[in-house]
């Protein structure tokens, strides 16, 4: 989707802004957050077909601007574990777990679970290969994509292929419609194909993109 | 958060909320708290860029070493015990007198955990994202490094499952140091890509 996640190349977005000597993490609940959705997961397994990098994305812009980073991984945690039933508003607002409400089950994977990011051992012939020019596609998906916007229409050239990875994108709801095993690429886009004559010509951007992103240039 | 001046002395509201749900998934069985612990603990404690720092002291003393680095890195940094999650597929790019690598996920927050382990703030703020592609100098600017205009800058945008880790070059007045004394100099940001490795003897960056 062309949510304001997608920032590359936007501007007024502020300074960067390095702390010094900075914690791992600021405070406590950061890291309970963390490990929280860490020893979570296996409960959404089955059960939620949506990913976390999605809900991420779909939070409101303004919002997400404001929020800091846990912050939004404790929203969209905490949606996933109510939409799927694991836990109820009332416990949430309570604080303890409802007496009467049965406990969950493990549930085994289904085709629809998010994948991590394995390389996939299936046989198939890439489409492109080292030093060829590519195009990324003009495309405008209204789910996850990890095509960014900042390179879409953009020529650039492949400079590797890394093997065969599964499609991380979902529908605009956030399913995912399959593995799609596809050769993944990192394809170097020049600065000035990217930016104009503005930017400096030694200067480019690497893009790791799946086949389906790309056309023959 | 709007009325943080007022309350500052009580739990923020949302430190409130997650103590709420570990309550819940606890009662409920589904996490245990001892293995909460052991992941901050991980995180905080064991995984961090110390796993980096051996990674490139290695490679700039045994030159067998880096090109095996360079060719396969998930291989050559697991042969010094790191790996697991955010690190199953990781590139190396090397430094150069004229080539200088700089790492961003634009999209989100993509980093080699098992070997500089949990992003910075700033890594995953709106600023970086959003600069480091088309500003790549001005973000190097604002941590104080000015590449001359004849070096190359190569910013590597960790858009699928591939992780990134800078190998910076060797500082001058090196060649007495062990690889351990090595590893003391290497940076979290100089694997990054957002500082060089200073000179012991000058203080002064490669």
């Amino acid at each position: 989707m062309n949510g304001v996640h997608d920032m590359g190349g936007m501007h007024g977005l502020g300074p960067v802004g390095p702390e010094p000597c900075e914690p791992v993490f600021h405070e406590p609940w950061e890291g309970r957050v963390f490990a929280l959705r860490a020893r979570t997961a296996r409960w959404l397994r089955g059960r939620d077909m949506g990913s976390h990098r999605f809900e991420l994305e779909r939070i409101a812009a303004a919002d997400y601007l404001r929020m800091s980073y846990y912050a939004r991984w404790f929203t969209v945690l905490v949606d996933r574990l109510l939409r799927c039933g694991l836990i109820a508003t009332r416990e949430l607002e309570r604080g303890a777990a409802d007496a009467g409400r049965p406990q969950p089950t493990l549930l085994p994977p289904s085709a629809g679970d998010q994948v991590s990011g394995g390389r996939l051992d299936v046989a198939l012939t890439p489409r492109f290969r080292p030093a060829q020019p590519v195009r990324a596609r003009n495309m405008h998906p209204r789910g996850h994509t990890r095509l960014p916007r900042y390179a879409r229409g953009k020529l650039g050239t492949v400079v590797r292929t890394h093997g065969i990875f599964a499609l991380q994108d979902t529908d605009e709801t956030g399913q995912r419609l399959g593995d799609y095993p596809q050769h993944v690429y990192t394809v170097r886009f020049t600065a000035r194909e990217l930016w104009g004559d503005q930017a400096s010509d030694r200067d480019s951007v690497y893009v790791d993109l799946w086949e389906g992103y790309l056309e023959p240039a | 958060m709007a009325d943080d001046h007022e309350h500052q002395t009580v739990p923020s509201d949302i430190a409130l909320r997650v103590k709420a749900l570990e309550s819940v998934l606890v009662e409920k069985e589904m996490v245990d708290r001892a293995e909460l612990d052991a992941v901050v603990d991980t995180y905080e404690n064991r995984i961090g860029p110390r796993n980096g720092a051996r990674v490139v002291a290695r490679a700039w003393t045994d030159p067998v070493y880096k090109a095996r680095l360079l060719a396969n890195a998930t291989e050559a940094i697991a042969e010094l015990g790191y790996g697991g999650a955010q690190g199953e597929h990781m590139v190396v790019v090397e430094n150069a007198p004229k080539v200088h690598n700089l790492v961003v996920c634009t999209l989100c927050s993509c980093y080699p955990w098992p070997t500089l382990g949990l992003p910075p703030v700033w890594y995953k703020s709106a600023g970086y994202r959003s600069r480091a592609v088309i500003d790549p100098r001005g973000v190097l600017r604002e941590f104080g490094l000015e590449p001359p205009d004849d070096v190359e800058i190569r910013v590597w945008d960790s858009t699928a499952e591939i992780r990134y880790l800078v190998l910076p070059e060797r500082p001058a007045d090196t060649e007495h140091l062990t690889e351990a004394e090595l590893a003391e100099l290497v940076t979290r940001d100089s694997m990054i890509g957002v500082a060089t490795v200073a000179s012991p003897r000058t203080g002064d960056a490669a």
